[in-house]
């Protein structure tokens, strides 16, 4: 079990890639993209992750106790943020696709071909 | 001193929120740009400042400040090398925003185009500024989002279409970023570089996961840096946006968000091993010659300039990989250290000539209204000032002396020879060869000739915009007479800064 959700995390990072390159709508691009964030933010929080471990959350126990129970508090702070950052990527994502399509008048990426390579 | 490495993320950003409020006060949204040419005067000075300091400068954010074996706070440097970048971030944007005040009257809303800038230019100074490898993935966000906003700036289709695929090859590139960081904070239990760069030795520099996590790393950077096979984004994006953004994204976004990072973190975190010097050196070589060869074949100003920008940076890049393998097999220091002034040297001068040349070409579209080499011609007769810094930038940019773009290619070239790499070296000198030959054929097409129907009562650009290209001519002419100066003032302290913690990092090889 321990293993596995490590490998799950990089199987969805392969699975984001793949949507990227393989997919020719825009929105499945963008889904591809909040793949891979999703599961970088998910290996972030697991690097903190303990079997059995409390919330973070020192009450009244010493500090030795607290810190052989506790899980990691530092990456959950650090995937706050990048949640933060994802949600203005994905709002400039979504704006940027609404206006191609207003422009187009499709999602097709085989379509919108204004520029070359 | 080190109060003031707050004041260059903390005055731009701070400018930049007020420019959005002033801008919905009536009567003073005429104030943005001069708001915002403040703010980077400002920064500038500071930076100049910051070159009187003999010795890295450390801030702990908050005062929460290291308490025994870890540290608390987000920690901001300031060493040799990152007063070089502060420098280069800051006369780029400086000349940018100048020359973007009339440049910029076609467009509506240029507040936000100034709040924009600001955002990224604050960006990039805490990127080069962060000590912490987590704060540093952050900025490079900030200043990602706003150079996508920009880059889709004309809502055009064709700039909507550039900067969405610059948007999600970008992303995908932080996330393996934040990959990166999350298996080197896994592994350490550190975010301070300098820690982990401590701890990293006992867990094997060139241990699988370390390997993993350093993959994720410098194919992130290379995707920044648009390094050859990582570069698609780049020749649409950088010509779609408005020349000043076209200006700071190749001048100096490729360099504080991609290339500074790629040598922080393989010379001063992950240590310079074999694999990632071997890394560098074939990303650096197949950018340096796919990059001129993807470029020569161009018409559109714009366009060839966004390729030349690969190649000129997979010089640098390919200085530094060589630099990085002296250090890892223990060679001389003395030429390591060629190596890395001959890169470093290129990085400043590429940021002078290349945004130098961006901005003439801005200059030109805004005279004449087109960007096709073919239909320009005779320029130099219409627009002296405009041809005069071109050519000094075709110059600059082809290695003809002397300009200061040969006097670093020079020093890169004798220091791959010097390093044992002849074929590299002739490489080298070969696309050097293209890019003159590329250049040339600018100024047949674009400043020589006869005029041609477009070109017919074209006058020079505005003052303002002229000012800003003659200060950058300026730097492109005496960068390369003045180098022994400005080697021993700036980039000696930038050199040492990348080959100081080798020598530790070497011992902790060998136990």
């Amino acid at each position: 079990m321990g293993v596995a959700i490590y490998l799950l995390t990089f199987a969805l990072i392969l699975l984001g890639l793949y949507t990227i390159v393989a997919k020719k709508n825009l929105v499945k691009i963008i889904i591809g993209v909040l793949i891979i964030e999703y599961a970088v933010n998910m290996l972030l929080v697991l690097v903190g992750w303990r079997r059995g471990g409390s919330a973070p959350i020192q009450a009244g126990e010493s500090a030795q106790t607290f810190a052989a129970g506790a899980v990691d508090p530092l990456p959950q702070a650090m995937v706050l943020t990048s949640i933060v950052i994802g949600l203005g990527l994905v709002a400039l994502m979504v704006v940027m696709a609404i206006r191609l399509y207003e422009k187009y008048g499709t999602f097709d990426t085989d379509k919108i071909r204004k520029l070359r390579g | 001193m080190q109060a003031s490495l707050p004041l260059l993320v903390a005055i731009p950003l701070g400018i930049a929120f007020t420019i959005v409020i002033v801008a919905h006060v009536r009567g003073l949204k005429a104030l943005a740009g001069a708001l915002a040419t403040l703010a980077v005067i400002a920064n500038l000075i500071l930076s100049l400042y910051l070159l009187g300091s003999d010795e890295a400068l450390s801030l702990y954010i908050g005062r929460w400040g290291p308490s025994g074996a870890r540290t608390l706070g987000i920690e901001l440097v300031c060493d040799g090398l990152t007063t070089l970048m502060l420098i280069v971030i800051n006369m780029v944007a400086l000349v940018s925003i100048v020359f973007a005040g009339p440049y910029m009257k076609r467009f509506t809303k240029t507040w936000l185009f100034y709040s924009l800038f600001l955002l990224m230019t604050g960006a990039m100074c805490a990127v080069v500024l962060a000590g912490d490898l987590f704060n540093l993935f952050v900025f490079l966000e900030v200043a990602a989002i706003s150079s996508y906003a920009l880059v889709g700036f004309g809502c055009e289709s064709e700039e909507l279409e550039a900067a969405f695929k610059y948007l999600i090859l970008g992303t995908v590139g932080s996330g393996f970023i934040l990959l990166g960081v999350t298996l080197l904070y896994a592994m350490t239990g550190h975010l301070n570089m300098a820690r982990v760069a401590e701890v990293l030795p006992s867990a094997g520099l060139t241990s699988p996961a370390v390997l993993l996590a350093a993959a994720a790393l410098l194919g992130g950077l290379a995707l920044k840096a648009a390094m050859v096979p990582f570069h698609a984004w780049l020749p649409d994006a950088h010509p779609s946006a408005p020349a000043p953004i076209s200006a700071m994204l190749s001048g100096v976004l490729i360099k504080a968000a991609g290339v500074y990072v790629l040598a922080r973190l393989v010379f001063n975190v992950l240590g310079p091993v074999p694999e990632y010097a071997t890394v560098l050196m074939v990303l650096g070589a197949a950018s340096m010659v796919i990059g001129v060869f993807l470029a020569v074949g161009q018409w559109d100003f714009k366009r060839l300039l966004a390729y030349h920008s690969i190649s000129q940076m997979g010089y640098v890049v390919l200085a530094l990989g060589v630099a990085a393998e002296i250090l890892a097999t223990g060679g001389s220091t003395a030429v390591a250290g060629l190596c890395l002034f001959g890169g470093l040297f290129h990085l400043f001068n590429h940021a002078a000539f290349k945004s130098l040349l961006f901005l003439s070409s801005g200059s030109i579209e805004h005279q004449t209204g087109t960007r096709l080499l073919k239909e320009m011609g005779g320029l130099s007769k219409r627009m002296k000032v405009t041809s005069f810094c071109t050519r000094v930038g075709a110059l600059s940019i082809a290695g003809i002396p002397p300009f200061n773009g040969f006097v670093s290619k020079l020093f890169i070239i004798v220091g791959l020879t010097m390093a044992g790499h002849p074929i590299l070296a002739t490489l080298a000198v070969l696309v050097a060869l293209m890019t003159l030959l590329s250049f040339i054929k600018v100024q047949r097409y674009a400043l020589e000739g006869e005029p041609g129907e477009k070109i017919e009562g074209v006058r020079e650009a505005p003052v303002l915009m002229c000012v800003g290209l003659l200060l950058l001519a300026g730097v492109c002419m005496t960068a390369g007479l003045a180098t022994g100066t400005i080697k021993k003032h700036v980039f000696d302290p930038a050199r040492n800064a990348l080959m100081k913690p080798t020598v530790s990092s070497t011992e902790g090889v060998s136990e």
